[in-house]
């Protein structure tokens, strides 16, 4: 028996019937279509299908879509608003922080909360806080460089 | 379908606890009990766990936070988060070696979903809190639609991914004791450099006494074996004396003295490897939990 979920998702509120064990990134990818939230290892070890749920970064693989019934999610799609990038965005065209793409839909939205929780991080409590989002291109020198980037430029010091 | 998933399942949001249990007993063994999900999910998309019915405990009042007791004992529910433990005011200045263990989990979205009943009740060998749970003397609470009762967390965990929790039992969360004056506790841990489980986890809380001797010791080890443990044995080579290095040396050569012909052996570890290190991990906690009570 499919379970109800609403569930609003970049600004947009969504009824959907689905099947108990859709998982929240299978919600997001093949119900909304929504595909900047990739799935690489569905595992919960790469961090690339990593969303805001109610604010909270989270790997939408290993989170079933019933699990997120009433909440608000915001993936990379969500990230822009009016056709401006959002500052991470900036920052990570800014300083390359990106080779092939694949993780970084999931980079920027952990980095979006790292920099909520603590505007002037470290350098090694940006690594710690990636800890969950993997890079196979190895590019983390300018991922990391991205963050501290967006740091500075939202006043954080 | 773009991802990978589980077999099928019917599911449950109960609000009560009473509900959470009535559900269990229906499926008769056959359901779990869904708290964060970060271990349940990924065995179920391994076909490890393929339960009938998954009974999602997130709209059951009451599971979740941090009080603080006129005793001075600290209630914890269930689906209090890693993230939620590590920022706790409460946590870290009475029990700091539960928020230093919580911060050792996985990564910063495991931590965000993650919850300290989950981390119990799943009993994974190589779980951060077990450890802590045993050290710090918690009493694991549990409730099912008739009755509660509290279990010492000494002896909850029973075997691999297995614990006293009766089949239609809820974890509603656990007591951590008042810790008394000049207590100090600490959680050690040699991770394994890709998955981030313990290798070896040592929590300790000791109390010392004005004249700087020890009068309580509490010692509780993950990742060593099938279960945590705790090691009494080191514990009694504390307690009456003073906390010098060399007393906390011999202490931590009988650091898991209890897990002789237990100690997993496996690709990450050999067994020897895991017994040498729960010796030193054991020094490491006790060090800083003296420090810490000392301090």
């Amino acid at each position: 028996m499919n379970v109800e979920v609403t569930i609003t998702v970049n600004g947009t509120a969504h009824r959907l019937s689905v099947p108990p064990r859709t998982l929240l990134s299978t919600l997001l990818r093949d119900e909304l279509d929504l595909t900047g939230t990739h799935v690489g290892c569905d595992t919960s070890s790469c961090g690339a299908c990593t969303v805001l749920v109610d604010g909270d970064a989270t790997k939408s693989c290993t989170m079933f879509a019933a699990q997120a019934d009433g909440s608000s999610v915001t993936t990379v799609e969500g990230l822009a608003s009016n056709g401006e990038l959002h500052p991470i965005q900036e920052a990570f065209r800014e300083k390359h922080g990106l080779q092939c793409g694949f993780c970084t839909p999931g980079m920027m939205i952990t980095a979006v909360q790292i920099l909520e929780r603590n505007p002037s991080p470290s350098e090694a409590e940006i690594r710690s806080g990636l800890r969950g989002n993997l890079c196979r291109c190895t590019g983390y020198h300018n991922i990391v460089a991205a963050v501290q980037h967006a740091a500075a430029n939202s006043g954080g010091d | 379908m773009t991802t990978g998933t589980t077999d099928p399942f019917a599911y449950h949001a109960p609000t009560t606890v009473r509900e959470a249990s009535q559900a269990l007993s229906r499926y008769r063994g056959d359901a779990k009990l869904l708290a964060g999900g970060h271990s349940l999910i990924p065995m179920m998309k391994l076909r490890i766990a393929s339960p009938q019915a998954i009974v999602d405990l997130r709209n059951v009042e009451g599971l979740r936070g941090i009080t603080e007791n006129d005793d001075g004992s600290i209630t914890i529910g269930a689906m209090t988060t890693y993230y939620e433990l590590i920022t706790s005011d409460v946590i870290n200045s009475k029990a700091c070696a539960i928020a230093e263990a919580a911060s050792e989990v996985a990564d910063t979205q495991v931590r965000n979903w993650g919850t300290i009943g989950g981390s119990l009740a799943h009993a994974d060998p190589a779980g951060d809190l077990p450890a802590v749970a045993v050290a710090l003397g918690m009493e694991i609470n549990s409730a099912s639609a008739r009755s509660s009762r509290s279990i010492a967390s000494d002896r909850f965990f029973r075997g691999y991914l297995e614990t006293a929790l009766r089949p239609n039992e809820v974890l509603t969360g656990v007591t951590v004791p008042a810790q008394d004056e000049g207590s100090g506790c600490a959680y050690v841990k040699l991770a394994n450099k890709a998955s981030h489980y313990a290798i070896v986890g040592v929590a300790a809380s000791v109390t010392v006494d004005g004249g700087g001797v020890c009068t309580a010791a509490r010692i509780g080890i993950t990742g060593a074996g099938p279960h945590a443990v705790r090691s009494r044995r080191a514990e009694r080579i504390l307690v009456g004396k003073e906390l010098t290095e060399n007393v906390i040396d011999r202490a931590a050569q009988r650091g898991g003295a209890e897990l002789a012909g237990m100690f997993n052996d496996d690709v990450h570890a050999s067994a020897e490897y895991r017994e040498a290190m729960t010796q030193v991990y054991t020094a490491r906690a006790v060090t800083r939990a003296a420090a810490c009570a000392m301090g």
